[in-house]
């Protein structure tokens, strides 16, 4: 587990709870940079397993390295080194763009210098300085997810889980997310991204496939197509999904 | 006409927010009429007027004949609503939602048992099972089920398959394929464009306003700019190429292709070819038939 190329090690990982087994002995790495695509059916395991790689949740048996620290014993080490953004949880509606900026930084322990240039660039950067004193909750959900997309990259994180980021975003502001996202992977960041849109799932370098709790496919977007004998990456998750015999919890 | 609505419009936070702008629509009996656009385009503020549980700014809506706002009691024995958050009783049991539903609606599960007997049948061995123990995609079953027990006449169900995965996605869709012959008017929201190809006819919403109306294969019709289709092994860096390309008017990406348009629409397939391959050599390009998403797109730019 000392691959200097892996950002995240996995092997054999799993989590029961009780009887259950949400993640069922998964084995894969993420490599340095990459825009690695965690897909599955609802159920199939993936909130499961990326708890487990965040430093949220123990995994049951296995092995995983994140960033270099061990997920079992170095989880505060993990969550200083990542970044984390989701459609659910995201930022504070009642606090202003500027407050959650400064508050996100404070936690993430950037000093006073540094939160005041990097709030500066992030507001520029996202063409919002008039926005920057309104609250968050005025804000249409493109921008929102735009603003807590550049707030979870504050603190230049090497890596950033996205769970489900575009889920309802209109198809223009979809596109100019992603945008940002090869921006970010370019700049060196690793992108490690779930969503139900299967024409995101073709922008990522590689893309796995969960299917009741393990990973049913693994390979870049193109050879899982020709693995598959699909046309699109929707077929090839049907092809795989289609036989998942638990839903979620 | 099953449900006509003229000039709606509502607002929110002291007339701030527009959530719907001067709206018209007239949806026919039996139909299966998709409301698609996404997050904030105003659908689930238009479903909560068409039942009853919100006063609109302005306009006039009438779902079977009767009045959204004088007869607001007949409508809601006539409807069936499945609202976007999961609004069943967590506490209570498979069976007990629905028999409690058939009954606020002054009938019982086992008169109207027939109405959902295909979909009730995949919930039956968890009947005795707490709503909120379910995973997603019975929940969504199970909410169907309760919106059709008393028989409505219109079905509202305001985004049934959002953050759903593709294939549950399409087993809900299948599932109101079996409704078909019951000839019960669906209105359904949805953000997911590929949707638009299992209604009878869309309204393609954004920012309060509808965009068009007509069928799915209408739209595309209609659509009068040419695309051409764009694929590479590098789409981040060909984009950027695209982008400040001086006779490209459009590049955008779908998948592992990306959609252009020429700022010279008279472009021929060869003139096309020649400009890509002059840009970057490893480039295929192929003309291509719009979809729904390359329409609403140009739509939303042209606001």
């Amino acid at each position: 587990m000392n691959n200097n190329e892996h950002i995240i090690e996995v092997q054999d990982l799993t989590r029961t709870f009780g009887a259950f087994t949400a993640v069922d002995h998964i084995t894969f790495h993420v490599n340095k940079g990459e825009i690695f695509g965690f897909l599955g059916a609802n159920g199939a395991g993936k909130t499961t397993a990326m708890k487990m790689l965040s430093g949220l949740l123990l995994p049951t048996s296995g092995k995983a390295s994140v960033a270099g620290f061990d997920v079992f014993t170095q989880t505060e080490k993990i969550k200083k080194s990542i970044g984390y953004m989701s459609q659910k949880f995201s930022l504070y509606d009642d606090l202003s763009v500027l407050e959650n900026i400064e508050f996100f930084g404070g936690i993430y322990g950037l000093k006073k210098q540094d939160l005041h240039i990097a709030k500066d660039l992030l507001l520029s950067k996202l063409g919002m300085e008039d926005q920057a004193r309104s609250l968050v909750s005025s804000l249409p959900l493109g921008w929102k997810q735009k603003l807590s997309f550049s707030i979870a990259m504050i603190h230049k994180p090497v890596l950033i889980f996205l769970d489900e980021p575009t889920g309802g975003v209109d198809p223009i502001t979809r596109r100019q997310f992603w945008e940002m996202i090869y921006d970010a992977a370019q700049e060196g960041t690793t992108i490690f991204v779930t969503t139900h849109y299967m024409d995101e799932a073709e922008y990522c370098d590689r893309v796995s496939i969960m299917v009741d709790g393990k990973i049913a496919a693994l390979d870049k977007p193109a050879n899982l197509k020709e693995q598959f004998e699909a046309e699109s990456m929707d077929e090839v998750f049907y092809k795989l999904a289609r036989g998942a015999k638990r839903g979620d919890g | 006409m099953s449900i006509e609505i003229k000039n709606i419009s509502h607002s929110y936070s002291k007339g701030t927010i527009q959530a719907l702008k001067d709206v018209s629509l007239s949806i026919k009996p039996g139909e299966r009429f998709g409301i698609i656009g996404p997050d904030g385009a105003g659908k689930t503020s238009l479903f909560r007027i068409l039942t009853t549980l919100l006063l609109a700014d302005n306009g006039s809506a009438v779902v079977c004949g009767y009045d959204v706002v004088k007869d607001y009691k007949a409508i809601r024995s006539i409807c069936g609503y499945m609202p976007g958050k999961f609004s069943l009783y967590y506490d209570l049991s498979i069976q007990e939602n629905l028999n409690f539903f058939a009954r606020v609606f002054g009938t019982s599960f086992e008169a109207n048992r027939h109405l959902v007997e295909e979909i009730y049948v995949q919930l039956e061995p968890f009947k005795d099972r707490p709503a909120g123990k379910l995973s997603g995609g019975m929940k969504q079953k199970l909410a169907l089920c309760c919106a059709l027990i008393h028989e409505p006449k219109v079905l509202f169900l305001d985004e049934p398959t959002t953050g759903v995965d593709p294939v549950s996605r399409r087993e809900f869709w299948d599932m109101l394929d079996r409704l078909k012959s019951r000839n019960i008017t669906i209105l359904v929201s949805t953000p997911y464009m590929d949707e638009a190809s299992r209604c009878d006819r869309i309204a393609l919403m954004q920012d309060g306003k509808i965009l068009a109306v007509d069928s799915l294969e209408g739209i595309i019709a209609n659509y009068d700019k040419k695309l051409w289709s764009v694929k590479t092994q590098h789409t981040n860096a060909v984009l950027k190429k695209l982008k400040i390309h001086p006779e490209v008017a459009s590049s955008i990406p779908f998948g592992d292709s990306i959609h252009i348009r020429m700022k010279n629409q008279l472009a021929t397939f060869e003139d096309v070819r020649i400009t890509m391959a002059n840009m970057d050599d490893s480039l295929t390009v192929a003309p291509l038939v719009p979809e729904i998403e390359d329409v609403f797109m140009d739509l939303m730019s042209a606001q």
